[in-house]
């Protein structure tokens, strides 16, 4: 009976006062724009393509680019496709963007902690380094950088430094190792020093729980991780050298750090670091004051306190936000071409001019960079449950 | 750019959006907007269909008629020589950064050079007055799309006519200037040749048949990859690190290297090699779509060279028109009351008249800005007429 009367109220309800069904019909017709505003988006390309007599296709990515990149990870060269030309600017995109991420979160922690220091020109000097780049614009910083890096002396008059390096405009010239056969064996050795010292460590533990002197397990344990691999090299000599050599024009061998390279990374390291060194301020102060009166309490010194207490809490605030700076840096490595860097965009840019194909290209690199960025929130968002206090 | 028709469109859906949103929620607001009767005292009764919210009329005020009232839009791509002519000025997509073929003068508002008189040229033909002119500079990377996007009206850019470029950007006016690419090294170095430029770091722009001519150049050379390149989307980024001895040389149309050398320091340090790598026919380009417009261009360049092949200067032009006996000049400019070329054109029949007036034939623009006399000095070469051996040959005006 119950039921009935149940069901009798409900069809009382009508349909368009119902709001389960409104609920439905409202989510529909939403979709249902989304979906139509896409089409017309669509619509309004092709027909506008059409107009302008411009067909779209990727098929030119098996052609020959012709064109040359400055450097490239992988070899490259100008008989090679547009594929492999917009692979080999990726691969540098990537290459500039993990460095940068790697560097810049370094300085970015450093800047962060040096701003809540209680030496006042250590927080002074942090502050003004943080305002200065955070409220100039990162294309101006990295013009500037890569005109002063011009301003390093002429390849004939180079600063030799040993090495031997060579500083000059063209770039940083290091020695670049060559692994020899020796190498494999080399590496063997250096991973036994390893274990023995982690399984040194791992007694002098057990010792130090049971009471016992520890002293000298630990020294076996450095002595191993030391001088296994330090002998192994004298012996084995796995490493050659590859040395710049200065010919007519310029160093020739040895690796280069490239001025477009370096202006670029040092630009972006210095500009994303600011920001980081906020996003590691705010954390850190939202570490609730009596968790660090708590840790000096019990005795803790300031580095324990920071390492210990602080920074696992405070991990937790910073985490997404440093994500959102990672992907900035990784898109705002666009910018190279104005310092002659040949990223992804540049050469997409040189593709798009060659074929014609403006609106297939920017998609294709609108595809790469999105692609990019939620990898990386990937990563930090599976970093970022780690860190996370686990609620019960 | 977009189709107007979308616009009616998206708002309908809007308006229908956000009835359908109040109607969603209709005990927050009561009384709130244009719901369907839903007054809780006069339940219609059960059964009966209820106006579906789709039909509910927009709330918006004053929403365009709906799609299928709209008049049908303008034709599909539009006729751009009656797009410029209500607009009343040209938009002509340049260079801006090359002494000699477009350059903002110094101090001043005034725009100089050869490409920009070609662009006074078409706007005195269009509307008798070679000021009704909008300068739009442009990249190398950005005039492709400017010209496919109909951004500019005409691209008068010292830009390469290629077959590519013929497909995908737009029409290619008869050539203006033939150009060949040519390399710019220190006179330090002390190289003639690309032979000698192995290893050498040669700057270039981004986006330009250049990148694509120096690698053939470079391994007809034999030095296949046996060089660096450092390349920039900027001009004068371009030659401020060639100048700064980051690059041993640099590369590009041996008029746009001449040109950038009077800018530089030094002149007298720099030194053109004696080689040319490629053909380099620079002219004015159309957007596709109009035939019409893109005759005006054309036949704008044609009767420059037509008047310097039948001594018309800007000087002489209103003299020759009402004194020469000459057919071929009557005709021209449109002395002759029988002959109808420019209203065949959809121009005015002495629209000749008012081109060589505002900037002279072909020979004395050449002269004014990048002859032997100017601050580039170049020599006519395969710019002079084909009466004296030259490239430059205008079809009959007939």
């Amino acid at each position: 009976m119950k039921a009935v009367s149940a069901t009798q109220r409900h069809a009382a309800v009508p349909p368009w006062r119902d709001i389960r069904v409104l609920r439905i019909v409202g989510q529909v017709v939403v979709v249902g724009v989304v979906l139509l505003v896409g089409y017309l988006l669509w619509e309004n390309l092709t027909g506008n393509m059409t107009r302008a007599r411009l067909t779209f296709s990727l098929d030119f990515m098996r052609a020959t680019a012709g064109f040359d990149i400055s450097q490239t990870v992988i070899p490259y060269s100008t008989r090679d496709t547009y594929g492999h030309a917009f692979l080999a600017g990726l691969l540098n995109t990537l290459m500039v963007s993990a460095v940068g991420i790697v560097l810049a979160t370094v300085l970015g922690f450093v800047t962060g902690v040096a701003r809540l220091s209680s030496n006042w020109l250590v927080n002074r000097l942090a502050a003004g380094y943080v305002e200065i780049m955070r409220n100039t614009p990162l294309l101006v910083q990295l013009v500037l950088i890569f005109a002063l890096l011009l301003q390093l002396p002429a390849v004939a008059n180079s600063i030799t430094l040993p090495g031997p390096i060579y500083l000059n405009q063209r770039g940083l010239f290091l020695p670049r190792p060559l692994a020899e056969p020796t190498f494999t064996a080399w590496v063997v050795l250096v991973v036994i020093g390893v274990v023995v010292a982690i399984v040194s460590r791992r007694i002098s533990v057990r010792r130090r729980e049971a009471g016992l002197p520890t002293r000298a397990i630990g020294r076996i344990g450095l002595l191993a991780m030391l001088a296994i691999p330090i002998g192994g090299w004298i012996v084995l000599s796995p490493l050659q050298f590859d040395l710049p050599v200065q010919q007519r024009f310029n160093f020739v061998g040895g690796v280069v750090l490239s001025p477009s390279f370096a202006a670029l990374l040092f630009g972006l390291v210095i500009y994303t670091a600011a920001f980081i060194g906020e996003v590691v301020r705010g954390g850190i102060q939202a570490v609730r004051r009596g968790q660090l009166e708590a840790a000096y309490a019990i005795g803790l010194t300031p580095g324990q306190t920071l390492r210990l207490i602080v920074l696992p809490q405070a991990l937790r605030i910073i985490v997404p936000p440093l994500t959102s700076q990672y992907l900035n840096l990784t898109k705002n490595s666009s910018l190279a071409i104005a310092v002659g860097y040949s990223d992804v965009f540049a050469v997409s840019r040189t593709m798009a001019n060659q074929t014609g194909q403006s609106v297939a290209v920017i998609l294709l690199v609108m595809g790469t960079y999105l692609t990019l960025s939620l990898a990386t929130s990937l990563a930090m968002n599976v970093y970022n449950r780690r860190v996370q206090v686990l609620e019960r | 750019m977009a189709r107007p028709a979308i616009y009616p469109v998206v708002l309908v859906v809007l308006a229908l959006m956000l009835a359908a949103c109040e109607a969603e929620t209709p005990t927050a607001s009561p009384g709130a907007g244009e719901s369907p009767p839903l007054v809780a005292d006069t339940p219609p009764p059960v059964g009966d269909t209820p106006p579906p919210v789709g039909e509910t009329p927009p709330p918006v005020g004053d929403t365009p008629p709906p799609v299928g009232d709209t008049p049908p839009p303008v034709a599909p791509g539009g006729s751009i020589l009656a797009e410029v002519q209500s607009r009343g000025r040209l938009i002509c997509g340049v260079n801006g950064g090359q002494p000699g073929f477009s350059f903002l003068q110094e101090g001043t508002t005034d725009w100089s050079g050869f490409d920009v008189d070609y662009c006074r040229a078409v706007s005195a033909a269009l509307f008798g007055d070679p000021e009704a002119v909008e300068f739009r500079p442009l990249t190398t990377d950005d005039r492709g799309p400017a010209l496919q996007t109909r951004e500019i009206d005409v691209l008068i850019r010292n830009t390469t006519w290629t077959v590519t470029r013929d497909a995908q950007w737009g029409l290619f006016a008869p050539t203006t200037f033939y150009d060949g690419q040519g390399m710019m090294v220190r006179s330090e170095v002390g190289a003639t040749s690309l032979e000698e430029l192995g290893g050498a770091t040669v700057c270039m722009q981004s986006g330009t048949t250049t990148e694509l001519n120096l690698a053939d150049a470079m391994n007809v050379a034999g030095h296949e990859g046996n060089y660096e390149t450092q390349i920039f989307d900027n001009i004068d980024e371009t030659y401020n690190t060639y100048e700064t001895g980051a690059c041993d040389a640099v590369t590009s149309d041996r008029s746009q290297l001449t040109a950038r050398r009077t800018l530089m320091a030094n002149p007298a340090d720099h030194v053109l090699l004696d080689i040319v790598m490629s053909k380099e026919p620079l002219g004015p380009a159309v957007p596709f779509g109009d035939e019409r417009w893109f005759n005006i261009v054309k036949w704008t360049v044609l009767v420059t060279i037509e008047a310097e092949e039948y001594g018309i200067t800007q000087a002489n032009v209103t003299e020759m028109r009402d004194t020469s006996e000459d057919p071929v000049v009557q005709r021209l400019l449109g002395a002759d009351p029988e002959q109808q070329q420019g209203t065949l054109l959809g121009l005015r029949n002495d629209w000749v008249v008012d081109v060589i007036s505002a900037v002279g034939n072909y020979g004395e623009m050449f002269e004014r800005h990048v002859g032997p006399n100017s601050a580039l000095g170049l020599d006519r070469g395969l710019n002079r007429l084909w009466t004296d051996g030259g490239l430059i040959y205008a079809a009959p005006y007939r």
